[in-house]
């Protein structure tokens, strides 16, 4: 069992570090069609900012700042983005995740409608992979019991 | 500035490599921490420096600009992050008693640590 760490080094660099790392995981996800990256590696790095906080800081301190009913929201939250973009080509008589119809509703040509659709799915994994990666951290450091271990 | 680059990714090199003939050859952790902690932050943080320069040794563009500036991302976050593992590690291992090495193969005066001490 690990207890809360009250060295003032690894909670300065942690808190240097943590907001540093989620900005690289947020530039990940929205530069994943340009470039190497994308949706599931840029939440991994979300998900690894709040597990270094866990390992910093503390279960309790991080499930203060980052509650279990936020985590399950946005869990949810991701899955609900992508499956939209899609439904929303099959509402306008495309195929499922045929992003160019959505220039009808976008301000946009249909060129510009297909990267708005693949950084709009982008950014639902990207959430989705990061909770699920947290509550999977937090059970498997627990044993299911998420009030205590670590 | 590729001569600058070569030097400084040389005197990186041979840091790291005195590193990890400590890490191989030292007796204990504790000496093992202190070898590669200090070496290997050093010596990433030249080499980078110097592939950043490197890099900028073809034309100073923007895009090439753009790619030694994240180089030097990276070497600034190694040079925050690795002091502080090699610290919590070292300090998990007093916490959890691990004994120093010692010449002679005495114990260490008042090892191990009382709880005050190690909080």
């Amino acid at each position: 069992m690990i207890q809360r760490t009250e060295n003032i080094i690894i909670r300065t660099i942690c808190r240097i570090l943590i907001p540093a790392i989620q900005l690289f995981g947020l530039y990940v996800i929205a530069h994943g069609h340009g470039s190497p990256g994308g949706g599931f590696q840029g939440g991994c790095i979300l998900a690894a900012s709040f597990i270094l906080m866990v390992i910093a800081l503390g279960l309790e301190e991080t499930k203060r700042r980052f509650t279990e009913k936020l985590n399950n929201i946005f869990s949810s939250l991701g899955v609900f983005v992508y499956a939209w973009t899609g439904w929303m080509c099959l509402l306008l008589g495309a195929n499922f995740l045929d992003y160019s119809v959505l220039s009808a509703i976008l301000p946009a040509d249909p060129i510009k409608a297909r990267y708005l659709g693949m950084f709009s799915i982008e950014v639902g994994v990207g959430i989705t992979v990061m909770a699920v990666m947290v509550s999977l951290f937090i059970d498997l450091v627990t044993g299911g019991k998420h009030g205590e271990g670590l | 500035m590729a001569p600058v680059a070569v030097v400084l990714i040389s005197i990186g090199v041979f840091f790291m490599f005195s590193g990890t003939i400590g890490f191989l050859r030292f007796p204990d952790f504790f000496t093992r921490m202190h070898s590669t902690g200090k070496s290997d932050t050093l010596g990433i943080v030249l080499t980078l420096t110097g592939l950043a320069l490197y890099n900028l040794d073809h034309g100073l563009t923007l895009a090439s600009f753009l790619v030694s500036l994240k180089i030097m991302f990276i070497a600034i976050f190694w040079f925050a992050g690795s002091p502080t593992v090699t610290h919590a590690i070292t300090r998990a291992a007093f916490k959890s008693k691990i004994e120093p090495w010692t010449k002679d193969g005495r114990s260490v005066i008042d090892w191990p640590p009382d709880k005050e001490e190690t909080k």
